[in-house]
Parts: structure tokens; sequence; C-alpha cells
């Protein structure tokens, strides 16, 4: 077997298992083992998404979102490759700081959104810090795995070249490290979403995070799954794309 | 298939020193500062000459500074003391041009094909034309028998076929010296002795001088017109010894019942000052 056909046996092995479980669910909520109240079909979900959004109710909610995630995604990876090509520099503040990454993710960051609403207001601004710290640290610790990956000799190739150091940055170091940087943007937009939809829960009086709090209050299953479903098939979708597109860059390494 | 010989690089007559001496070592010493404190005395003095267009390799014990000598020729590490002149101009701080450098280690850049790393420095020379970048590439490609796989990626090749792009990389910058740090190092011994040919076809058709460091004795043997034994650390050139191979030389020159006498020559020295590395002490 090629590694090809195996990929794509895994592939439409992943679908199937998917659809396995969808189809479950489907028979459990049609047959009642699952209350209509606790949960509706899927495809009850996939009707109350379609209708919605042709009505546009999602519009607002989605717009609000959408941008709180991107402004949060685009900040994370930004000053996250920033720092950690200032960090990596600094061998010294990187002694101080590794240990505080790598117990990072333990520190519940929702615990801080008082001093977030106190600094910020109650504005998209909390929605964007919370998603920003979610993100930017997976962001510097991808670029200094990177930076500590380049080999030497690659370093050394553009200086016999005579390259300048701002060319050397961009035109090897930055492509020696990409397969890292793409570790850390993968992690940057899931973080994103989940700190801003998170937060839309509790401070938000908009976006989807809000819409689906808003719904669950009501009792409106069609609405909450609605959107439940919307966030999961953009996120995938987002995710596939960067897949795909890692997916080519390792090939071509041979990764 | 025949080659355009104006492709390659010939020994700039504008540059020629006088005596022939192309790279010139004096009293070159290298002293590393290590962080505990303590100072590592790695390579020299070192005094000796390159002569214009020859084939000139440096064998010596593990760790005894050939790499190091490489880079401070090279101008990637400037020495402690002393100085290197490369047709008669001090090298100081970066790499001369004219000079390119082939490593041990694979420095194929893994992000693009085997035609766009050999054209990547040339791309970036001034005053070079798109049909030049690619007259010369496709020539580099050629020579280096890698036409079939211009657009390949590195990881699509063998290890002795990555060393050929880097090979192929250094001679589109038609150099006129090239420096080679352990270039098959990492290959399996058929392809090491394939390698040493292309190698010296691609010396005689670029007319360049080559300084190669190598583990190899009988690879030193085989390429070099002089061969140059090293101490142990600090490495201090002990010997140098001249082969008299004919120019038109390959591997087969292995059978030359005077083939023996060199190795042997170089292995009795290369003994000692091994034993001495690996702290016997005892020379036997």
């Amino acid at each position: 077997m090629t590694a090809v056909s195996g990929f794509r046996r895994a592939s439409v092995a992943r679908w199937l298992v998917i659809a396995g479980f969808v189809l479950i669910l489907e028979i459990l909520c049609r047959t009642g083992v699952i209350a209509a109240q606790t949960m509706i079909p899927p495809s009850d979900m996939v009707a109350a998404l379609y209708q919605m959004v042709m009505a546009g109710d999602l519009n607002g909610d989605a717009l609000v979102t959408f941008q709180n995630v991107g402004a949060a995604f685009v900040i994370a990876v930004a000053s996250g490759f920033a720092a950690g090509i200032v960090i990596h520099a600094l061998p010294r503040l990187r002694r101080v700081l590794e240990p505080l990454f790598a117990s990072y993710y333990a520190v519940p960051t929702f615990v801080f959104y008082p001093v977030l609403l106190a600094v910020l207001g109650m504005g998209n601004a909390p929605m964007i810090a919370i998603g920003t710290l979610f993100g930017v640290v997976a962001m510097i610790v991808a670029t200094l795995n990177g930076l500590d990956r380049i080999p030497p000799v690659l370093v050394k190739t553009a200086r016999v070249m005579g390259m300048s150091v701002f060319a050397t940055a961009f035109r090897v170091q930055l492509p020696a490290i990409a397969p890292y940087l793409f570790t850390g943007v993968k992690l940057a937009i899931a973080y994103a979403f989940i700190g801003v939809i998170a937060a839309e829960f509790i401070l938000s009086g908009h976006g989807l995070g809000y819409a689906i709090s808003y719904a669950y209050n009501n009792f409106d299953n069609r609405t909450m799954y609605a959107d439940m479903l919307l966030i999961i098939l953009i996120v995938s979708f987002i995710n596939a794309i960067f897949q795909e597109w890692e997916r080519r860059i390792l090939r071509r390494r041979g990764l | 298939m025949s080659h355009d010989s104006s492709n390659v690089a010939r020994p700039a007559s504008t540059h020629a020193d006088e005596r022939g001496d192309h790279v010139v070592l004096d009293q070159v010493s290298r002293v590393f500062d290590m962080a505990s404190g303590a100072a590592v005395h790695a390579l020299g003095p070192v005094d000796f000459t390159l002569r214009r267009g020859e084939f000139f390799s440096v064998i010596g014990p593990s760790g005894c500074g050939k790499s190091t000598l490489l880079e401070c020729i090279a101008g990637l590490s400037a020495p402690s003391g002393g100085e290197v002149l490369f047709e008669g101009k001090k090298v100081c701080g970066q790499v001369p041009e004219g000079v390119g450098v082939v490593f041990q280690a694979d420095a194929s850049f893994p992000w693009l094909t085997v035609w766009d790393n050999v054209a990547f420095g040339l791309r970036r020379m001034r005053g070079m034309t798109s049909s030049v970048v690619r007259q010369r590439v496709d020539y580099a490609l050629s020579f280096m028998g890698l036409s079939g796989f211009a657009r390949a990626y590195p990881a699509q090749l063998s290890g002795g076929m990555r060393q050929r792009v880097c090979i192929a990389r250094t001679l589109v910058m038609q150099p006129r010296l090239i420096l080679l740090d352990e270039p098959f190092g990492a290959l399996d011994q058929q392809t090491r002795l394939l390698m040493g040919d292309e190698l010296l076809r691609l010396w005689r058709e670029t007319g360049a001088t080559i300084f190669l460091i190598t583990h190899s004795l009988d690879e030193a043997a085989a390429l070099s017109d002089r061969i140059g034994v090293m101490s142990a650390r600090p490495g201090t050139l002990i010997d140098i010894v001249e082969t008299g191979w004919s120019k038109d030389r390959d591997s087969s020159i292995a059978a030359d019942p005077a083939f023996g006498g060199v190795t042997a020559r170089l292995w009795s020295q290369l003994r000692v000052e091994s034993m001495k590395s690996m702290g016997s002490g005892v020379a036997a």
C-alpha cells in the first residue's frame, strides 16, 4: 500500500466515523432516547441554520465574532512572532520566561475578565484581549522552536553568498522556520476562536457566543444548535485550509 | 553533451599574483573563549600558501582545527592572530568575492526546487540578467548531472544528489577559490569515489583553486596535487606531501603503485597525531 492510498483510506475512514456519529445522534434524537429539550436532530440543526442564514438572522452576530477573532488572531500572530524573535535573541530573558510559557496554559485566563472589563471597558476590546492572550504564547513558543532548529549551515551559506542580515532573515531564516510558524498560526486561530466565543458568553451583548448563551437561557434549542453548528463548520473549514497548506509545505520538504 | 566552457570560471588574470600565490596564510591562529572563561587554542600558528589553480587537501586528526582553518580562509571566522590574504587582499570579516564554500552538512534550501537552489545566489548578484542566470544554472545542472531533477525538491533526492546541488550552487557563482569542508563525509564509499571524480572534472574545467578538508586518506591521495597534514590540537601543518599526479587523473589513480606510497606517508604521520589526539600519547 502506497503512502498516498493509505492517506486516502484514512481520510475516507475519518469521514465515515463522523457520518456514523451524526447518524447515531440523528437516530437517538428521532427515537426520543435523547429528549428534544436536550438536543435536536442534526438534520434539524442543518435546516435551522439554513433558514437563519437565508433570513440573515446571523449576520450581525457572526460579523462581530469574526471581526474579533480576526483581530485577536492577527495581534497574537504578529506580537507572538515579534516577541519570539526578541526572546530568542536574549538568552537571559528566555531563561526567565520559558518556565512561565510552559505553565501558561495551566492558568485559567478567564479569571482576569473583571480586570479586562475595568481596564478595556464593555466594547469588543476585552474579547479581542482574551483571544489574543490565548493565542500569543502558542505563537511565541512556535517561533522559538523554529529559530532553535534553523540548521547553522543555512545561515553560513547565506554569509558565503554575501547576504545582509536583513536578506538572510527574510530569504533564509523565515522560510526555514515556516513549518514551525504554521503550528503556531494553527494554534493561534483555534485559541482566538475559543477565547473570543467564550468571552462573548460572559462579557458581551453581541456575537455568536452571546447568541448561543441567549438562546440557551431562553430554551431556544433550535437557534442554539444552529449557532453551534455554524461555528463548528467555519472553524473546521478554516482548519482544513491551514491543514492542506501545511501538508503541501511539509510534503515538499519530505516531512 | 558538450558544455560551453565560457560558462565556467577561469582564474581572472587581473587578480593574478606574480608568484602564482592565490591564498597566503601568515601565522594564522584561532583561540576560542569558552563560556566557562577558559580559552581553547584550536588552531595554529599556520603558515602556508595555496598556489593558483592547485588542488590542495588537508587531513588531520579529529578536532585538530581543520574546519576552523577553512573558516578562517573563507572569512567566516576571524583569526585570533596572523592574517589570511586572498589574491593579495586581507580577508577580514566577510567572505570575499570569488570564494565558494561547500559544507559537509546538507546546505540545500528545502523549500526551493533544485533549479531555484542553484539560482539562489546568482539572482542576488548585481547586474545579473535572467537570461544569464538561466544559462548558468542550466549549465551547472547539466555539468552535475542534475538536469532531469531541476523541478524536484531536495527532499526527493539522495544525499549524494543534494550535495551535487550544493556544488552546482557554488559552481554557478564562478568562484576562483572553492573551499570544501568534508563535502562527501556523509556519503557511502562508492558514491564518494564517484563524487571525487566529479570534483576533479569540475576542477579541471573551472581552473579554480580547490581547498578540500577530508578525513579520508585515500580521497586526499587520489584527488590532490598537494596534501597538508595537520597535527593534533592546536592544529599546525606538520607536512605537505606532493603527489605528482597528472592533471587528468581520476579515482583509478588508486591502482598506481605510487598511490600506496603516498597514503603510507600520510598515515605514518597521521597515526602519531591521531594517537596524541586520542590521548594515548603513544606513538609506537
